[in-house]
């Protein structure tokens, strides 16, 4: 108000360059949109090459060619129940003949079971002989047929999903046709559950403890430092870790001697238990940051309200500060399960069993993941192994996504009880 | 002296109180009589609310804030070992600037502190439901609410929200109420509503309310306190009475000047 006169009389001159300001504007929501995009378009590639993979013809080697046994220019498909009995008594020895009538007459099984007995003993089909992906199977067929025709005459070429009920409850095997994931599955579950159990009660534990109760001392601050930190620590550091501290120095808690459990086969500590636990340590700095985040989220005019009533800190917290911030929690617990269910370094160093057919009974059994199985078959040189693989990169996914819907459900319903 | 004490709720001697190492209010003697409604203006930044908030010792919710010189509730110093603030806050309850229901039924806001200090229904004593529908009838919120209890009680409008939170104040029987600014985030007729509440209950609970409305102040108080800062931004009070003297026969320049609204 005590300005000079003369700056009241002339009035400032603004340059608004509106155009220009616009162009920025625009530029710069493409550059955002773009981002948007490659992102789509990275995550959209990922899921076409799995699913590339898992679907597609593949040609099988028949020790008879299922051709030469039709009739009548029927070929074996079409032919009724008598006709394939007869088949199967010109085929096989009479000893297995009489065997398989013994387990159960031919006559009295359905045409479905007896074209099954001619497919597994008259044609026996034993050796894969050629894969190929869901868009050579689409596109090239006939060239496909044709070759397969010329190099392998007893061959069959049929459409296959790597991916089926077999699949996935079928241990692991050698036999490419015979393998499946449910070792890893389980393998991949149990150690979930223990990283659950223990990370989430001391990671909420501790995100309180720092959020609610830690004084601003050096000492809290060096903590907290730490943590943020440890998050970033490459995981296989804490395989090393879980190596040295669960495996070697915690072996018999952890193989289960000192329960009473010697199991030859839970070879010194290298177990789901010991997995589980350093998957815990694992994830324990990201759980307490995102816990903590969720924590400081809650405002503090609540706290207030509660302390004004005369409730205790215990009190406030329990019924106000972590019910409040329950959905961050758990959405602090759906990224430290998605990270733990994909790590596969750290339970490399620990000593993962890429090649087991049991499966695992407890906490003290060897195990393998669903990871560590993806990893050993992709590094096989017979292409089918990569379409299992594959396979079981969707199981994977399907799991992880599973165990996350649940979470997000638990989190929605917290959520709709909050709206500020 | 000790025919007073009966009717001195809280009397605050020499307070100070710090903030870190900087004093934000200094040398405070008042005291506040039991079953009127006091209230405390200044300008922004005069520790007002501080002062309030050490009532019942919410300051301590400041890592750093620390206090120095006494408040005597009934006659007995709160900041003394012996004191239990849970059971302080209980007795002396507060209402905050921005109303802060829990994320709550309506029936569970004003039940749950009761419940959390040992409500015991039975033996002539009101069942929960007849605590909780008497201290919504004596926060005037009854009416409006009595249809939907078990709604969120963020689901009701801002004045609903602070009326609320006073019912929810009323339902742990404290003894003195503290408000902090409880209108300044409502509209004209949410605001009168608060007003005519807190003449209501002045009948049976001693209330201070902070406020920036002085006209508020001039409305529902029977005394006033008037709180202004020095050079080195510490709060102190300037002049305390009667309502009725500070409006029209203030002793005080700077008094004078802030009610006529000359200065802050």
């Amino acid at each position: 108000m005590n300005l000079p006169k003369k700056h009241l009389r002339q009035r400032p001159y603004f340059e608004p360059r509106l155009p220009q300001r616009n162009r920025m504007a625009s530029i710069w929501q493409s550059v955002f949109q773009l981002s948007t995009t490659i992102g789509m378009i990275t995550l959209a590639l990922l899921l076409f090459t799995v699913v590339n993979q898992t679907f597609g013809l593949v040609a099988i080697d028949n020790k008879v060619d299922p051709a030469s046994l039709a009739v009548n220019g029927l070929p074996i498909e079409e032919l009724d129940q008598q006709t394939l009995i007869n088949i199967i008594k010109q085929n096989v020895s009479p000893g297995k003949f009489r065997q398989l009538e013994r387990e159960e007459p031919l006559a009295e099984r359905t045409r479905e079971e007896v074209y099954q007995v001619v497919v597994d003993d008259v044609v026996q089909p034993n050796e894969i002989v050629g894969t190929w992906t869901l868009v050579e199977s689409l596109t090239m067929r006939k060239a496909i047929l044709t070759e397969v025709e010329q190099e392998y005459p007893q061959a069959s070429v049929s459409f296959t999903s790597w991916i089926d009920p077999q699949f996935v409850t079928s241990p692991q095997s050698s036999d490419v046709l015979e393998a499946g994931v449910r070792t890893a599955i389980l393998g991949s579950l149990y150690i979930i559950i223990i990283t659950i159990v223990v990370a989430l009660p001391v990671g909420i534990g501790a995100a309180i403890y720092l959020e609610e109760y830690a004084s601003n001392n050096w000492l809290n601050r060096l903590i907290q430092t730490n943590i943020n930190n440890l998050a970033g620590v490459p995981s296989i550091i804490y395989g090393m870790l879980g190596l040295a501290i669960f495996v070697r120095t915690l072996g018999p808690f952890t193989s289960g001697a000192i329960f009473g459990i010697s199991d030859t086969d839970t070879a010194n500590g290298r177990t789901i238990l010991s997995a589980g636990l350093t998957l815990a340590i694992l994830v324990l700095p990201l759980l307490i940051i995102n816990v903590q985040e969720a924590i400081r989220a809650v405002p503090n005019s609540l706290r207030e309200g509660s302390y004004g009533l005369g409730a205790t800190q215990w009190q406030t917290i329990w019924h106000h500060v972590l019910p409040n911030a329950m959905p961050g929690i758990l959405t602090g617990a759906i990224l430290s399960i998605s990270r733990a269910i994909g790590e596969t370094a750290p339970l490399v160093v620990i000593g993962a069993a890429t090649y087991i057919t049991f499966d695992p009974t407890g906490p003290f059994s060897k195990f393998t993941t669903l990871p560590i199985q993806i990893y050993q078959w992709t590094s096989r040189a017979q292409e089918e192994f990569h379409n299992i693989a594959a396979a079981a990169i969707l199981v994977l996914l399907v799991l992880l996504l599973s165990l996350n819907a649940g979470a997000i459900l638990l989190r929605n319903r917290y959520a709709r009880n909050k709206n500020y | 002296m000790s025919e007073n004490t009966s009717k001195v709720a809280i009397q605050a001697r020499n307070l100070n109180i710090y903030y870190g190492s900087f004093r934000a209010v200094k040398e405070v003697n008042l005291f506040i009589e039991s079953q009127k409604v006091t209230a405390i203006i200044g300008p922004s930044g005069c520790g007002k609310s501080t002062v309030l908030r050490s009532f019942n010792r919410m300051n301590e919710l400041v890592p750093t804030a620390h206090s120095e010189g006494e408040v005597l509730f009934m006659g007995q110093d709160i900041y003394n070992r012996l004191v239990d603030p849970v059971e302080l806050r209980r007795r002396v309850g507060m209402v905050f600037q921005k109303p802060n229901p829990f994320t709550k039924s309506i029936y569970e806001n004003v039940a749950w502190g009761a419940r959390l200090n040992g409500f015991k229904a039975g033996l002539g004593k009101p069942s929960m439901d007849d605590w909780v529908e008497y201290c919504l009838r004596k926060a005037a919120l009854w009416d409006e609410v009595k249809d939907k209890l078990n709604q969120s009680g963020l689901s009701l409008s801002g004045g609903q929200q602070q009326r609320l939170c006073i019912a929810r104040t009323l339902a742990v029987s404290p003894e003195v109420i503290l408000m902090d600014e409880p209108a300044s985030a409502l509209d004209p007729i949410a605001t009168l509503k608060i007003e005519e509440l807190m003449r209501e209950l002045a009948e049976e609970y001693t209330i201070i309310v902070v406020t920036h409305n002085m006209q508020q102040a001039a409305r529902v108080s029977d005394f006033t306190a008037f709180f202004s800062m020095d050079q080195d931004r510490a709060g102190y009070m300037v002049e305390y009475g009667p309502t009725t003297q500070i409006f029209t026969l203030p002793q005080n320049k700077m008094t004078e000047d802030y009610i006529t609204g000359r200065f802050g």
